[in-house]
């Protein structure tokens, strides 16, 4: 069988003010109705790849925000448990978010609120990608590269991979089933990789990790 | 002699040099151009330096240029800085006749170069009524804004959006600073280089040498705080929270500013802290030249602890020097100290001088803890706040508005 190499794709970000912000509970819901699409992927994802600060506790921005400026944990932790890639698109999560918020405002007798100055920002992003010219054919010729591969190659293959893909995995595990059950243990790891709550560096290492363990000759 | 990008992989690490080149590939022989005000003095001064010739070594033709007017063009755009940050300050409509005839005699003078330019970047108001001139041009330009103008005094916003609506996108450091404009408004933090004299690491024998030679004791805690003379920066109460603070310990107090050369206001500002500090002589107010690069370095490392208690603030990259060198912060809640000192990780933020004062108090109690958070500090500059992910940005930024503006933008090989 002729498997076709793998290509390592680069991607880098910047970020694009919307100009729209909202300062209560409801103001975001009205917001999230006719936010730009993009705004999701960015605040589900794009902090990986733009200047922040690790939130330990919430990967995405709407938790991130319901916690520290609205003070309201409750949602906070609705919102955090949001996966996006659960949902069939981008429209779905944006209606999973006003139905969360939907099902807060009746059960509570006010609107929280945040201090002016930490109105949420809906915030959208551009990402360039490009080839970097270097291609695998084999496994076991990653295992030195994966360490060395740039934190937006991972981004792409990792992360972006989920939403471009029809299967909705990682690059590397759908490439790595072409070579039928060979690398099925390594499969099984690479797609354990929870991508919530660590940073890219820290994927990186879960990746090498991952490789070291099934295809180190001393392994 | 090693280039600059390998000195850069040295610290940063190869990948991210690599993923500089490969970015610039598709830019390489285009001509980039930014203007500002001054050479010297300043964060945006201190960026370009670096970034023009890093730019260079990726095949970029990058160039730098600044515009040059009288004392009353300076205090005009002093006024618009104070404005755009929120103070109601009104510009007289002679001073306002003085910043666009500075305008016009700069447009003339730097036609040929803004005009041959692919991308023209323009930095802060004093040169953004240029663009009024020039409706033939061909090419792009972007209006860099590195002030907090999240609450801007309204007709002096007013009056210059007349002219940043006219470019074909903007770029901010926080999303809170932008103003509603119809055109790309792109979010950048700005960065420091850790290469510079500024950033470097110092022998301890200089630093001590530093700290001798301004008659600050290494017996004692020092508190410093590093920027211009400014009000925003809030250097009376700075001033204030070491006076709470030394009730219970002994510490010394250090406000060292640099001048720029585009801000006339600072010498009443200085002057005012003069007489506040009084003749303690445990509070040294240092005037340095511009140029002070390796004692301001060596005055942040000598630290226990570094304040930043401004009331407003652009960015802040004092408080990323200080952060990058390991030095827990104590800064005002306000701008980008808050993307960067986040409480009880690398400082905490405060509101009032009694709040700064208290956390002074906390952290010279905790050695152990001003180590971790030291520690955390630097390891989030280095991820997050060095020169190389800035001029990731400005690539990326470049790529998008060259081949497109959609949400998402993939070179092919030949376009590299």
């Amino acid at each position: 069988m002729d498997i076709q190499g793998f290509r390592i794709l680069d991607c880098a970000l910047v970020a694009i003010a919307t100009g729209v912000k909202a300062q209560t509970l409801r103001e975001l819901r009205d917001k999230l109705k006719t936010a730009h699409p993009g705004c999701f992927f960015y605040h589900f994802w794009g902090g990986l790849l733009n200047p922040h600060f690790d939130d330990p506790e919430f990967q995405n921005d709407f938790a991130v925000w319901a916690s520290r400026s609205l003070n309201d944990s409750g949602i906070s932790e609705k919102f955090a448990v949001i996966d996006p890639y659960a949902f069939e698109n981008i429209e779905d999560v944006r209606q999973e978010l006003i139905e969360v918020i939907e099902e807060r405002l009746s059960q509570t007798e006010f609107v929280p609120w945040a201090k002016t100055g930490h109105e949420f920002h809906f915030i959208r992003s551009q990402i360039v990608v490009f080839d970097t010219g270097v291609t695998f054919l084999e496994p076991t010729e990653m295992l030195h590269a994966i360490p060395r591969m740039s934190l937006g190659s991972i981004f792409y293959h990792f992360i972006d991979a989920r939403r471009r893909t029809e299967e909705r995995k990682n690059d590397l595990s759908l490439w790595l089933a072409a070579f039928g059950d060979t690398y099925k243990k390594l499969i099984e790891d690479l797609d354990n990789i929870d991508p919530f709550f660590i940073s890219l560096t820290r994927m990186r290492r879960e990746i090498t990790l991952a490789f070291n363990k099934h295809l180190k000759v001393d392994a | 002699m090693e280039s600059l990008l390998e000195q850069y992989a040295g610290i940063v690490g190869h990948e991210v040099i690599d993923h500089l080149r490969q970015l610039a590939g598709p830019l390489k022989g285009m001509k980039i151009l930014h203007v500002n005000s001054t050479k010297e003095g300043g964060g945006v001064a201190e960026i370009l330096n670096r970034l023009i010739p890093l730019k260079r070594e990726l095949g970029i033709d990058a160039e730098w240029e600044i515009v040059t007017g009288d004392k009353d063009f300076y205090q005009c755009t002093k006024k618009m800085h104070n404005s755009l940050q929120g103070n109601r300050d009104d510009i007289s409509p002679s001073l306002l006749e003085t910043y666009e005839k500075t305008n016009v005699h700069n447009y003339e003078r730097l036609r040929d170069k803004l005009l041959g330019a692919d991308v023209v970047f323009i930095h802060d108001p004093q040169p953004a009524a240029m663009i009024s001139h020039c409706s033939d041009r061909r090419n792009r330009w972007l209006w860099r804004c590195h002030i907090d103008v999240s609450r801007p005094y309204r007709p002096v916003w007013k009056y210059l959006r007349e002219y940043i609506r006219q470019y074909d996108a903007s770029i901010w450091s926080l999303s809170d600073f932008a103003q509603p404009l119809d055109q790309p408004m792109y979010l950048i933090p700005p960065s420091i280089d850790p290469l510079s004299e500024k950033n470097m690491a110092l022998p301890e024998k200089e630093i001590k040498e530093y700290l001798r030679s301004f008659g600050v004791s290494r017996d004692i805690p020092v508190l410093t705080q590093v920027s211009r003379f400014d009000r925003f920066k809030d250097p009376i109460g700075v001033i204030e929270s070491y006076r709470l603070v030394k009730k219970y310990v002994p510490v010394q107090l250090v406000l060292a500013g640099g001048g720029a050369s585009d801000d006339p206001e600072g010498e009443q500002v200085l002057n005012e802290v003069k007489d506040f500090a009084g003749d303690d002589p445990m509070i040294h107010v240092l005037e340095l030249p511009p140029d002070a690069h390796r004692a301001i370095n060596a005055l942040q490392r000598g630290s226990d602890i570094i304040l930043q208690k401004s009331l407003k603030e652009g960015f802040g990259l004092t408080v990323t020097e200080a952060l990058w060198k390991g030095k827990p912060v104590i800064g005002g809640d306000t701008g980008g100290i808050r993307l960067q000192v986040i409480d009880h990780f690398s400082g905490f933020r405060v509101t009032t001088p009694e709040g700064a004062s208290m956390r002074i108090r906390y952290l010279l109690k905790h050695p152990e803890i001003r180590k971790t958070i030291g520690k955390n500090a630097r390891q989030f500059v280095l991820e997050n706040y060095l020169i190389t992910r800035q001029l990731r940005e400005y690539l990326t930024l470049v790529v998008g508005m060259v081949f497109g503006s959609e949400e998402k933008i993939e070179l092919r090989m030949h376009e590299r």
